[in-house]
Protein backbone atom coordinates (compact mmCIF):
# COMPACT_ATOMS: atom_id res chain seq x y z
CA UNK A 1 0.00 0.00 0.00
CA UNK A 2 1.23 3.47 -0.81
CA UNK A 3 2.38 5.63 2.03
CA UNK A 4 0.45 8.78 2.73
CA UNK A 5 0.57 11.85 4.92
CA UNK A 6 -2.22 12.55 7.41
CA UNK A 7 -2.73 15.86 9.17
CA UNK A 8 -3.74 15.33 12.79
CA UNK A 9 -4.61 18.91 13.58
CA UNK A 10 -4.76 21.88 13.84
CA UNK A 11 -8.31 20.99 14.83
CA UNK A 12 -8.25 17.49 16.20
CA UNK A 13 -9.36 15.98 19.54
CA UNK A 14 -5.85 14.64 20.12
CA UNK A 15 -4.01 17.95 19.94
CA UNK A 16 -5.02 19.76 23.18
CA UNK A 17 -4.36 23.13 21.68
CA UNK A 18 -3.66 24.41 18.26
CA UNK A 19 -0.94 22.47 16.55
CA UNK A 20 -0.63 20.06 13.72
CA UNK A 21 0.92 16.63 13.79
CA UNK A 22 1.68 15.40 10.30
CA UNK A 23 2.17 11.66 10.24
CA UNK A 24 3.23 9.54 7.30
CA UNK A 25 1.63 6.14 7.46
CA UNK A 26 2.17 2.85 5.77
CA UNK A 27 -1.11 1.05 6.33
CA UNK A 28 -1.62 1.72 10.02
CA UNK A 29 2.03 2.09 10.95
CA UNK A 30 3.64 5.50 11.39
CA UNK A 31 6.83 5.75 9.37
CA UNK A 32 7.50 9.45 9.77
CA UNK A 33 6.09 12.30 11.81
CA UNK A 34 6.45 16.03 11.70
CA UNK A 35 4.97 18.33 14.33
CA UNK A 36 4.00 21.78 13.06
CA UNK A 37 3.65 24.54 15.66
CA UNK A 38 3.27 28.29 15.55
CA UNK A 39 -0.49 28.72 15.30
CA UNK A 40 -0.56 30.42 18.69
CA UNK A 41 2.52 32.61 18.24
CA UNK A 42 1.95 35.99 19.85
CA UNK A 43 5.45 37.42 19.81
CA UNK A 44 5.57 37.21 23.58
CA UNK A 45 9.30 37.85 23.80
CA UNK A 46 9.04 40.96 21.65
CA UNK A 47 6.04 42.22 23.65
CA UNK A 48 8.05 42.13 26.86
CA UNK A 49 10.59 44.54 25.39
CA UNK A 50 7.93 47.22 25.51
CA UNK A 51 6.71 46.55 29.06
CA UNK A 52 8.03 47.58 32.46
CA UNK A 53 9.35 44.77 34.63
CA UNK A 54 6.26 44.41 36.90
CA UNK A 55 3.96 44.51 33.87
CA UNK A 56 5.48 41.31 32.55
CA UNK A 57 4.32 39.22 35.52
CA UNK A 58 0.66 38.89 34.43
CA UNK A 59 1.88 38.30 30.87
CA UNK A 60 4.02 35.42 32.11
CA UNK A 61 0.90 33.89 33.62
CA UNK A 62 -0.53 33.59 30.13
CA UNK A 63 2.36 31.47 28.89
CA UNK A 64 0.58 28.41 30.17
CA UNK A 65 -2.85 28.54 31.69
CA UNK A 66 -2.35 25.12 33.29
CA UNK A 67 0.78 26.10 35.20
CA UNK A 68 0.67 29.88 35.28
CA UNK A 69 2.15 30.13 38.77
CA UNK A 70 5.37 28.45 37.76
CA UNK A 71 5.85 30.78 34.77
CA UNK A 72 5.29 34.02 36.62
CA UNK A 73 7.48 32.66 39.39
CA UNK A 74 10.23 31.84 36.90
CA UNK A 75 10.05 35.36 35.52
CA UNK A 76 10.27 36.88 39.01
CA UNK A 77 13.18 34.62 39.90
CA UNK A 78 15.07 35.69 36.79
CA UNK A 79 14.31 39.37 37.34
CA UNK A 80 15.53 39.05 40.93
CA UNK A 81 18.82 37.68 39.66
CA UNK A 82 19.08 40.52 37.16
CA UNK A 83 18.41 43.13 39.84
CA UNK A 84 20.63 41.33 42.32
CA UNK A 85 18.07 41.02 45.11
CA UNK A 86 16.99 38.06 47.15
CA UNK A 87 13.45 37.62 48.34
CA UNK A 88 12.66 37.16 52.07
CA UNK A 89 12.69 33.68 53.62
CA UNK A 90 8.95 33.60 54.20
CA UNK A 91 8.26 34.43 50.57
CA UNK A 92 10.51 31.56 49.50
CA UNK A 93 8.41 29.11 51.49
CA UNK A 94 5.13 30.53 50.27
CA UNK A 95 6.40 30.22 46.71
CA UNK A 96 7.45 26.63 47.28
CA UNK A 97 3.99 25.79 48.60
CA UNK A 98 2.10 27.42 45.75
CA UNK A 99 4.46 25.95 43.15
CA UNK A 100 3.81 22.46 44.40
CA UNK A 101 0.07 23.09 44.58
CA UNK A 102 0.35 24.30 41.00
CA UNK A 103 2.26 21.17 40.05
CA UNK A 104 -0.52 19.00 41.46
CA UNK A 105 -3.14 21.08 39.67
CA UNK A 106 -1.27 20.85 36.40
CA UNK A 107 -0.70 17.11 36.68
CA UNK A 108 -4.38 16.62 37.50
CA UNK A 109 -5.37 18.51 34.39
CA UNK A 110 -2.98 16.37 32.40
CA UNK A 111 -4.46 13.19 33.86
CA UNK A 112 -7.95 14.40 33.01
CA UNK A 113 -6.87 15.14 29.45
CA UNK A 114 -5.26 11.73 29.14
CA UNK A 115 -8.50 10.22 30.37
CA UNK A 116 -10.53 11.78 27.57
CA UNK A 117 -7.84 10.79 25.06
CA UNK A 118 -8.12 7.18 26.09
CA UNK A 119 -11.88 7.21 26.28
CA UNK A 120 -12.35 6.94 30.03
CA UNK A 121 -14.73 9.60 31.19
CA UNK A 122 -14.16 8.68 34.83
CA UNK A 123 -10.43 9.43 34.57
CA UNK A 124 -11.47 12.80 33.22
CA UNK A 125 -14.04 13.61 35.89
CA UNK A 126 -12.27 12.51 39.04
CA UNK A 127 -9.05 14.53 38.63
CA UNK A 128 -11.03 17.57 37.49
CA UNK A 129 -13.12 17.31 40.65
CA UNK A 130 -10.05 17.26 42.90
CA UNK A 131 -8.30 19.95 40.89
CA UNK A 132 -11.14 22.24 41.86
CA UNK A 133 -10.06 21.96 45.51
CA UNK A 134 -6.61 23.25 44.62
CA UNK A 135 -8.11 26.03 42.55
CA UNK A 136 -10.18 26.98 45.59
CA UNK A 137 -7.05 27.11 47.73
CA UNK A 138 -5.40 29.36 45.18
CA UNK A 139 -8.46 31.54 44.97
CA UNK A 140 -8.40 31.89 48.71
CA UNK A 141 -4.75 32.89 48.48
CA UNK A 142 -4.80 35.38 45.64
CA UNK A 143 -8.29 35.75 44.27
CA UNK A 144 -7.80 34.07 40.91
CA UNK A 145 -8.43 30.53 39.80
CA UNK A 146 -6.03 30.13 36.91
CA UNK A 147 -3.95 33.18 36.06
CA UNK A 148 -2.80 34.13 39.50
CA UNK A 149 -0.50 37.14 39.08
CA UNK A 150 0.77 36.24 42.54
CA UNK A 151 4.61 36.18 42.62
CA UNK A 152 6.34 39.52 42.64
CA UNK A 153 9.91 40.58 41.95
CA UNK A 154 11.22 40.41 45.52
CA UNK A 155 8.60 38.18 47.10
CA UNK A 156 4.92 37.44 46.70
CA UNK A 157 1.98 39.81 46.44
CA UNK A 158 0.27 39.15 49.75
CA UNK A 159 0.79 37.07 52.84
CA UNK A 160 -1.13 33.85 53.29
CA UNK A 161 -4.77 34.19 54.35
CA UNK A 162 -6.22 33.06 57.67
CA UNK A 163 -6.59 29.29 58.07
CA UNK A 164 -4.13 28.73 55.23
CA UNK A 165 -2.44 25.86 57.04
CA UNK A 166 -5.69 24.22 58.07
CA UNK A 167 -7.20 24.41 54.59
CA UNK A 168 -4.12 23.03 52.89
CA UNK A 169 -3.81 20.17 55.36
CA UNK A 170 -7.45 19.24 54.92
CA UNK A 171 -7.25 19.28 51.14
CA UNK A 172 -4.02 17.29 51.08
CA UNK A 173 -5.35 14.62 53.42
CA UNK A 174 -8.47 14.29 51.30
CA UNK A 175 -6.52 14.40 48.05
CA UNK A 176 -4.05 11.67 48.95
CA UNK A 177 -6.93 9.27 49.49
CA UNK A 178 -8.41 10.21 46.14
CA UNK A 179 -5.04 9.82 44.44
CA UNK A 180 -5.11 6.16 45.43
CA UNK A 181 -8.44 5.92 43.61
CA UNK A 182 -6.92 7.26 40.41
CA UNK A 183 -4.09 4.81 40.67
CA UNK A 184 -6.53 1.95 41.05
CA UNK A 185 -8.60 3.30 38.21
CA UNK A 186 -5.66 3.45 35.81
CA UNK A 187 -3.22 0.79 36.97
CA UNK A 188 -5.85 -1.89 37.22
CA UNK A 189 -7.61 -1.03 34.01
CA UNK A 190 -6.64 -3.46 31.29
CA UNK A 191 -7.60 -1.00 28.58
CA UNK A 192 -5.50 1.78 30.08
CA UNK A 193 -2.48 -0.47 30.43
CA UNK A 194 -2.82 -1.95 26.96
CA UNK A 195 -2.93 1.49 25.44
CA UNK A 196 -0.01 2.94 27.39
CA UNK A 197 2.39 0.11 28.17
CA UNK A 198 5.13 -0.40 25.62
CA UNK A 199 4.13 2.48 23.36
CA UNK A 200 6.02 5.72 22.81
CA UNK A 201 9.39 4.30 23.75
CA UNK A 202 12.02 6.95 24.39
CA UNK A 203 15.43 5.62 25.39
CA UNK A 204 17.39 7.56 28.04
CA UNK A 205 20.06 8.42 25.45
CA UNK A 206 17.49 9.85 23.06
CA UNK A 207 15.69 11.66 25.85
CA UNK A 208 18.89 13.41 26.96
CA UNK A 209 20.12 14.19 23.49
CA UNK A 210 16.79 15.50 22.24
CA UNK A 211 16.42 17.83 25.20
CA UNK A 212 13.36 16.16 26.73
CA UNK A 213 13.00 17.33 30.34
CA UNK A 214 10.82 16.97 33.39
CA UNK A 215 8.50 14.01 34.02
CA UNK A 216 9.05 12.80 30.46
CA UNK A 217 12.79 12.57 31.08
CA UNK A 218 12.34 10.88 34.43
CA UNK A 219 9.94 8.44 32.82
CA UNK A 220 12.95 7.34 30.76
CA UNK A 221 14.91 6.61 33.92
CA UNK A 222 17.18 9.68 34.00
CA UNK A 223 17.57 10.85 37.57
CA UNK A 224 17.59 14.63 37.24
CA UNK A 225 15.40 17.24 38.85
CA UNK A 226 16.27 20.93 38.97
CA UNK A 227 14.53 21.24 42.32
CA UNK A 228 17.23 19.01 43.78
CA UNK A 229 20.18 19.48 41.44
CA UNK A 230 20.12 23.27 41.08
CA UNK A 231 17.79 24.24 43.91
CA UNK A 232 15.97 27.56 44.16
CA UNK A 233 13.64 29.10 46.75
CA UNK A 234 13.09 26.84 49.77
CA UNK A 235 13.86 23.55 48.04
CA UNK A 236 17.37 23.18 49.56
CA UNK A 237 15.77 22.86 53.02
CA UNK A 238 13.19 20.31 51.98
CA UNK A 239 13.68 16.58 51.88
CA UNK A 240 12.02 14.87 48.95
CA UNK A 241 12.55 12.07 46.48
CA UNK A 242 12.96 12.42 42.76
CA UNK A 243 10.57 10.00 41.11
CA UNK A 244 11.93 8.02 38.19
CA UNK A 245 10.72 5.02 36.24
CA UNK A 246 12.72 2.83 33.90
CA UNK A 247 9.96 1.78 31.52
CA UNK A 248 10.65 4.58 28.97
CA UNK A 249 7.06 4.26 27.69
CA UNK A 250 3.84 6.22 28.06
CA UNK A 251 2.90 4.24 31.15
CA UNK A 252 6.15 5.21 32.90
CA UNK A 253 5.53 8.85 32.19
CA UNK A 254 2.07 8.46 33.70
CA UNK A 255 3.52 6.73 36.79
CA UNK A 256 6.16 9.43 37.30
CA UNK A 257 3.48 12.09 37.43
CA UNK A 258 1.35 10.16 39.90
CA UNK A 259 4.41 9.62 42.13
CA UNK A 260 5.27 13.29 41.83
CA UNK A 261 1.85 14.27 43.13
CA UNK A 262 2.49 12.25 46.30
CA UNK A 263 5.89 13.93 46.66
CA UNK A 264 4.31 17.36 46.13
CA UNK A 265 1.88 16.71 48.98
CA UNK A 266 4.86 15.85 51.14
CA UNK A 267 6.78 18.97 50.10
CA UNK A 268 3.80 21.22 50.87
CA UNK A 269 3.42 19.68 54.34
CA UNK A 270 7.10 20.18 55.10
CA UNK A 271 7.11 23.73 53.79
CA UNK A 272 4.04 24.69 55.82
CA UNK A 273 5.69 23.30 58.93
CA UNK A 274 8.99 25.11 58.33
CA UNK A 275 7.57 28.42 57.10
CA UNK A 276 9.18 31.23 59.14
CA UNK A 277 7.59 34.50 60.20
CA UNK A 278 8.70 37.75 58.63
CA UNK A 279 8.08 40.00 55.66
CA UNK A 280 6.71 38.41 52.49
CA UNK A 281 7.96 41.01 50.04
CA UNK A 282 10.62 43.63 49.58
CA UNK A 283 10.73 46.64 47.35
CA UNK A 284 12.63 45.86 44.18
CA UNK A 285 14.60 48.43 42.21
CA UNK A 286 12.74 49.95 39.28
CA UNK A 287 15.56 49.70 36.77
CA UNK A 288 18.02 46.99 35.83
CA UNK A 289 21.67 47.62 34.94
CA UNK A 290 22.45 48.17 31.26
CA UNK A 291 23.94 45.23 29.44
CA UNK A 292 23.76 42.89 32.43
CA UNK A 293 22.30 39.49 31.75
CA UNK A 294 20.83 36.90 34.08
CA UNK A 295 19.16 33.57 33.69
CA UNK A 296 17.35 31.08 35.87
CA UNK A 297 15.76 27.74 35.31
CA UNK A 298 13.09 25.92 37.28
CA UNK A 299 11.37 22.58 37.28
CA UNK A 300 8.08 23.46 35.64
CA UNK A 301 5.36 20.76 35.85
CA UNK A 302 6.21 20.00 32.21
CA UNK A 303 9.99 20.15 32.35
CA UNK A 304 12.78 22.67 32.42
CA UNK A 305 11.60 26.25 32.10
CA UNK A 306 14.36 28.78 31.54
CA UNK A 307 14.39 32.53 31.12
CA UNK A 308 17.27 34.73 30.06
CA UNK A 309 17.00 38.50 30.55
CA UNK A 310 19.26 41.35 29.48
CA UNK A 311 18.82 44.70 31.24
CA UNK A 312 18.81 47.99 29.39
CA UNK A 313 19.55 50.53 32.14
CA UNK A 314 15.89 51.52 32.29
CA UNK A 315 12.67 49.89 33.47
CA UNK A 316 12.21 47.64 30.43
CA UNK A 317 14.20 44.56 29.50
CA UNK A 318 16.38 44.65 26.40
CA UNK A 319 15.72 41.02 25.60
CA UNK A 320 13.83 38.24 27.32
CA UNK A 321 14.23 34.73 26.04
CA UNK A 322 12.01 31.88 27.20
CA UNK A 323 12.85 28.23 26.98
CA UNK A 324 9.66 26.27 26.97
CA UNK A 325 9.92 22.59 27.93
CA UNK A 326 7.17 21.39 25.61
CA UNK A 327 8.58 23.28 22.62
CA UNK A 328 11.58 20.96 22.81
CA UNK A 329 9.68 17.84 23.83
CA UNK A 330 7.31 18.11 20.88
CA UNK A 331 10.32 18.35 18.57
CA UNK A 332 11.32 14.93 19.91
CA UNK A 333 7.89 13.42 19.28
CA UNK A 334 8.82 11.81 15.89
CA UNK A 335 11.22 9.54 17.78
CA UNK A 336 8.45 8.48 20.15
CA UNK A 337 5.90 7.98 17.39
CA UNK A 338 7.87 6.11 14.76
CA UNK A 339 6.87 2.48 14.39
CA UNK A 340 3.63 2.68 16.33
CA UNK A 341 0.07 2.66 15.02
CA UNK A 342 -2.10 5.67 14.34
CA UNK A 343 -4.32 4.60 17.24
CA UNK A 344 -1.34 4.98 19.60
CA UNK A 345 -0.87 8.67 18.78
CA UNK A 346 -3.36 9.95 21.40
CA UNK A 347 -1.80 7.96 24.21
CA UNK A 348 1.77 8.87 23.21
CA UNK A 349 1.12 12.57 22.74
CA UNK A 350 -1.23 12.55 25.72
CA UNK A 351 1.53 11.19 27.94
CA UNK A 352 3.76 14.12 26.95
CA UNK A 353 1.43 16.76 28.47
CA UNK A 354 1.19 19.29 25.66
CA UNK A 355 0.70 22.97 26.33
CA UNK A 356 0.63 25.23 23.32
CA UNK A 357 0.65 28.59 25.07
CA UNK A 358 4.23 28.12 26.15
CA UNK A 359 5.28 26.28 23.01
CA UNK A 360 4.40 29.05 20.61
CA UNK A 361 4.82 31.97 23.00
CA UNK B 1 14.98 5.19 46.75
CA UNK B 2 18.49 6.39 47.44
CA UNK B 3 18.72 10.13 47.53
CA UNK B 4 21.38 11.78 45.43
CA UNK B 5 22.54 15.09 46.83
CA UNK B 6 23.34 18.17 44.72
CA UNK B 7 26.39 16.67 43.00
CA UNK B 8 26.66 13.13 41.76
CA UNK B 9 29.69 11.08 42.84
CA UNK B 10 32.56 11.71 40.49
CA UNK B 11 30.97 14.88 39.17
CA UNK B 12 32.99 17.97 38.38
CA UNK B 13 32.49 21.22 40.25
CA UNK B 14 31.98 24.42 38.23
CA UNK B 15 35.54 25.45 39.13
CA UNK B 16 36.89 22.17 37.71
CA UNK B 17 34.89 22.64 34.53
CA UNK B 18 36.19 26.20 34.15
CA UNK B 19 39.77 25.01 34.72
CA UNK B 20 39.45 22.24 32.13
CA UNK B 21 38.00 24.57 29.54
CA UNK B 22 40.77 27.10 30.17
CA UNK B 23 43.39 24.39 29.86
CA UNK B 24 41.97 23.05 26.61
CA UNK B 25 41.31 26.43 25.01
CA UNK B 26 44.11 28.89 25.82
CA UNK B 27 42.61 31.19 23.18
CA UNK B 28 39.21 31.43 21.56
CA UNK B 29 37.20 30.76 24.72
CA UNK B 30 37.15 33.01 27.81
CA UNK B 31 35.59 31.84 31.05
CA UNK B 32 34.12 35.03 32.49
CA UNK B 33 32.79 33.87 35.85
CA UNK B 34 31.82 30.87 37.93
CA UNK B 35 28.89 30.54 40.34
CA UNK B 36 27.34 27.56 42.13
CA UNK B 37 26.08 25.19 39.40
CA UNK B 38 26.95 27.75 36.73
CA UNK B 39 29.87 28.56 34.44
CA UNK B 40 29.81 31.60 32.18
CA UNK B 41 31.96 31.82 29.07
CA UNK B 42 32.42 33.74 25.84
CA UNK B 43 33.57 31.96 22.72
CA UNK B 44 34.80 33.00 19.29
CA UNK B 45 32.69 31.99 16.35
CA UNK B 46 35.35 29.59 15.09
CA UNK B 47 35.92 27.93 18.46
CA UNK B 48 32.27 27.18 19.29
CA UNK B 49 32.01 23.80 17.63
CA UNK B 50 35.32 22.61 19.10
CA UNK B 51 34.21 23.77 22.54
CA UNK B 52 30.90 21.95 22.19
CA UNK B 53 32.59 18.76 21.05
CA UNK B 54 34.96 18.98 23.99
CA UNK B 55 32.31 19.54 26.65
CA UNK B 56 30.09 16.86 25.19
CA UNK B 57 32.77 14.18 24.89
CA UNK B 58 34.99 14.94 27.88
CA UNK B 59 32.88 16.83 30.41
CA UNK B 60 29.53 14.99 30.15
CA UNK B 61 27.39 17.87 28.98
CA UNK B 62 24.46 15.97 27.54
CA UNK B 63 21.60 18.45 27.38
CA UNK B 64 21.03 21.74 25.56
CA UNK B 65 18.76 23.85 27.73
CA UNK B 66 18.45 26.81 25.44
CA UNK B 67 19.76 28.56 22.36
CA UNK B 68 18.76 32.15 21.85
CA UNK B 69 19.72 35.21 19.89
CA UNK B 70 20.27 38.85 20.81
CA UNK B 71 20.46 41.78 18.42
CA UNK B 72 22.80 44.69 19.18
CA UNK B 73 22.46 47.17 16.30
CA UNK B 74 24.36 49.91 18.17
CA UNK B 75 27.47 47.75 18.31
CA UNK B 76 26.76 46.25 14.89
CA UNK B 77 26.73 42.71 16.21
CA UNK B 78 24.46 39.83 17.01
CA UNK B 79 24.88 37.24 19.68
CA UNK B 80 23.87 33.65 20.11
CA UNK B 81 23.55 32.50 23.70
CA UNK B 82 23.80 28.82 24.58
CA UNK B 83 22.85 27.21 27.87
CA UNK B 84 24.24 23.69 27.95
CA UNK B 85 23.59 21.48 30.97
CA UNK B 86 25.42 18.52 32.38
CA UNK B 87 23.22 16.08 34.28
CA UNK B 88 26.26 14.29 35.70
CA UNK B 89 27.91 17.45 37.02
CA UNK B 90 24.67 19.32 37.85
CA UNK B 91 26.10 22.38 36.16
CA UNK B 92 25.07 24.63 33.29
CA UNK B 93 27.49 26.38 30.97
CA UNK B 94 26.47 29.63 29.36
CA UNK B 95 28.32 30.40 26.14
CA UNK B 96 27.94 33.74 24.38
CA UNK B 97 29.12 34.01 20.79
CA UNK B 98 29.42 37.35 18.99
CA UNK B 99 28.55 37.47 15.29
CA UNK B 100 28.90 40.31 12.79
CA UNK B 101 25.51 41.83 12.09
CA UNK B 102 25.94 41.99 8.32
CA UNK B 103 26.78 38.30 8.09
CA UNK B 104 25.28 36.47 11.08
CA UNK B 105 26.45 32.91 10.55
CA UNK B 106 27.51 30.36 13.13
CA UNK B 107 28.06 26.62 13.21
CA UNK B 108 25.02 24.61 14.18
CA UNK B 109 25.26 22.41 17.28
CA UNK B 110 22.26 20.31 16.24
CA UNK B 111 24.49 17.48 14.94
CA UNK B 112 25.77 17.14 18.51
CA UNK B 113 22.55 17.64 20.47
CA UNK B 114 19.19 17.10 18.80
CA UNK B 115 17.61 19.29 21.47
CA UNK B 116 19.10 22.37 19.83
CA UNK B 117 17.23 21.74 16.58
CA UNK B 118 14.09 23.77 17.14
CA UNK B 119 15.86 26.42 19.21
CA UNK B 120 18.17 27.14 16.30
CA UNK B 121 15.28 27.12 13.88
CA UNK B 122 13.46 29.61 16.06
CA UNK B 123 16.53 31.84 16.34
CA UNK B 124 16.83 31.80 12.55
CA UNK B 125 13.13 32.52 12.25
CA UNK B 126 13.26 35.51 14.59
CA UNK B 127 16.72 36.98 14.00
CA UNK B 128 17.88 35.65 10.66
CA UNK B 129 20.96 34.08 12.20
CA UNK B 130 22.10 31.28 9.88
CA UNK B 131 23.19 28.05 11.54
CA UNK B 132 25.58 26.28 9.20
CA UNK B 133 25.01 22.55 9.06
CA UNK B 134 21.49 22.65 10.48
CA UNK B 135 19.35 19.85 8.98
CA UNK B 136 16.23 21.95 8.38
CA UNK B 137 16.64 25.69 8.74
CA UNK B 138 13.11 26.88 7.99
CA UNK B 139 10.49 29.13 9.49
CA UNK B 140 8.91 27.56 12.56
CA UNK B 141 6.74 29.98 14.54
CA UNK B 142 6.16 32.53 11.77
CA UNK B 143 4.26 31.37 8.70
CA UNK B 144 6.19 30.14 5.70
CA UNK B 145 6.94 32.96 3.31
CA UNK B 146 7.50 35.61 6.00
CA UNK B 147 10.14 37.98 4.72
CA UNK B 148 11.08 39.81 7.91
CA UNK B 149 12.98 38.86 11.04
CA UNK B 150 10.67 40.29 13.70
CA UNK B 151 12.86 40.11 16.80
CA UNK B 152 15.57 42.30 15.31
CA UNK B 153 15.68 45.68 16.99
CA UNK B 154 15.21 47.57 13.73
CA UNK B 155 11.90 45.79 13.05
CA UNK B 156 9.14 48.36 13.46
CA UNK B 157 6.36 46.80 15.51
CA UNK B 158 2.89 47.68 14.37
CA UNK B 159 3.69 48.02 10.69
CA UNK B 160 2.05 45.80 8.14
CA UNK B 161 4.35 43.08 6.90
Amino acid sequence: MAEMWINMGPQHPMTHGLWNLRVKIDGETITEAEPVVGYLHRGWEKLTEHRMYPQIIPMADRLCYGASMSWSHLYCLTAEKLMDIECPERAKYIRTIVLEAQRIGSHLMWLAALGTDLGSYTIFLYPMRERELFLDLMQNLCGARMTYNYPRIGGVRNDVPANFERDFTRVLNHFEKKLKDYEALCDESTIFRMRTEGVGMLTPEDAKNLGVTGPNLRGSGVDYDIRRDDPYDAYPDIDFNVCTRDGCDAFSRYRVRIDEMYESCDIIRQAIKKMPEGPHRLKPPRNAPKGKSAWAHVEDPRGEGLMYIIGNGDDKPYRLKVRSPIFVTVSASPVMLKGYKVADVPSIMGSVDMCLGETDR
Amino acid sequence: MEQRSGLAPGGLSPEDIAAKIKEKFPSGVTVTSVAPHRVFAKADRGALLQLCNFIKDSLNFEHVSCVGGVDWPAENKMQTVYHITSYANCATLEVVVDLPRDKPEVDSITPLWGGANWHERETYDMFGIVFLGHPKLERILNPEGTEVFPFRKDFVTGRRV
